[in-house]
């Protein structure tokens, strides 16, 4: 997501060098995360679209679904948020697999779990971090991870809050991955800073 | 039955009884309702910012406090309220995730319920109730038929204010 209605004027090249950074990018976070859980991850191509704020939380099933959120910030040259987004079932199940607990066990989040779906969101979005270096040379470093278990509309406000400041449009860059058999999938959002955006898209050239 | 009548993100809604005024999932965001008790006319608005005059844009007047509060309160005088009976009650303006160096951006909240109080002194309409702040989203109604605001939460279950 970005953050002005000076979004509405983006090119098709623009939005295509986008579509391309979230594919780079979630790609290589599917990647590790395939391989920290030992499964295959399937994960859709990157949708870029321009979204009016108020319909952003209905892009993970309405405001009131209940969603795991892992929320860092970004700093560096295109300072952004990220925010991965899990409804709580595949919370669970993934806390489930990786602390290699009976599938269904988990039914609330203890400090472990917390701290395991934190250091997942921590390697998704170093991994994705590390692609968006190798395509636009921006070097970015994330926060330590703050973690969220709550309605979908509270946890998006954050970001929301930030974009509503600039416009009443969000830029998404979302990609959803899903662990097919294990019913597992989640939303990764990235929301670039006001200015960040023409940062990130000039550094691909199409500024 | 009553009429449930959603009130999306940045903006807002009024009517009268036996309507239900509802906003789901606010967060940092928040939801204030005014109503009159003697006509069972209100409204609930769901503002996202303090200030329209920190923004670049303001094309949706009820994204903001200062210029949200201003149209509610218009529509339901509209409506047959009577502005010295208007009540005020509110919820939300939380901080969803914790963070030791918290920017301005993540204290909105906070800065959202302090706009408000302000908003509704200067209107001279009374705060019944608040249930704000802390780190949790809450799911807000208001039912015209008794002004009863209740709060519904993941965390810390329902309770009317």
């Amino acid at each position: 997501m970005a953050v002005s209605d000076d979004i509405l004027e983006l090119t098709p090249t623009q939005l295509d060098a986008l579509r391309e950074i979230g594919n780079v990018g979630a790609g290589n976070s599917a990647t590790a995360l395939s391989q920290i859980i030992n499964h295959r991850i399937d994960m859709n191509v990157p949708e870029v679209s321009i979204v009016p704020l108020t319909e952003v939380p209905d892009l993970v099933g309405g405001p009131d679904v209940m969603v795991a959120g892992v929320f860092l910030r970004v700093y560096g040259a295109a300072p952004s948020n990220i925010l991965f987004l899990l409804p709580q079932e595949s919370a669970f199940y993934l806390v489930d697999m990786i602390l290699g607990k009976q599938r269904g066990e988990t039914k609330t989040l203890d400090f472990m779990d917390e701290s395991a779906l934190m250091e997942i969101g921590n390697i998704l979005a170093g991994a994705y971090l590390n692609a968006l270096f190798n395509l636009t040379k921006l070097s970015l470093l994330p926060s330590i991870p703050a973690l969220a278990m709550d309605m979908a509309g509270a946890i998006l406000s954050v970001v929301l809050i930030q974009l509503g400041q600039m416009g009443d449009h969000a830029l998404v860059i979302e990609t959803e991955f899903q662990a097919d058999e294990d019913g597992i999938k989640g939303h990764f959002f990235l929301v670039p800073d006001p200015g960040s955006l023409d940062t990130i898209l000039s550094a691909v050239g199409v500024g | 039955m009553a009429e449930l009548v959603k009130v999306g993100m940045a903006d807002y809604k009024v009517g009268r009884a036996p309507s239900i005024l509802i906003s789901y999932g606010l967060g940092s965001c928040i939801g204030v309702s005014l109503y009159d008790p003697t006509t069972k006319v209100g409204g609930l608005l769901h503002i996202m910012l303090p200030d329209s005059r920190q923004s670049k844009t303001t094309e949706n007047p009820a994204k903001f406090a200062d210029t949200g509060m201003p149209l509610m309160l218009k529509d339901v005088l509209g409506l047959g309220a009577s502005k010295t009976r208007l009540v005020a009650k509110m919820a939300g303006g939380a901080q969803m995730f914790a963070f030791a160096k918290a920017t301005d951006i993540m204290k909105v909240g906070q800065r959202n319920a302090e706009a408000i109080k302000t908003i509704l002194k200067d209107m001279g309409i009374p705060l019944l109730a608040e249930d704000t702040g802390e780190n949790y989203g809450r799911t807000v109604q208001i039912n015209l038929e008794n002004g009863v605001y209740t709060v519904k939460t993941m965390v810390k279950g329902e309770k009317d204010i």
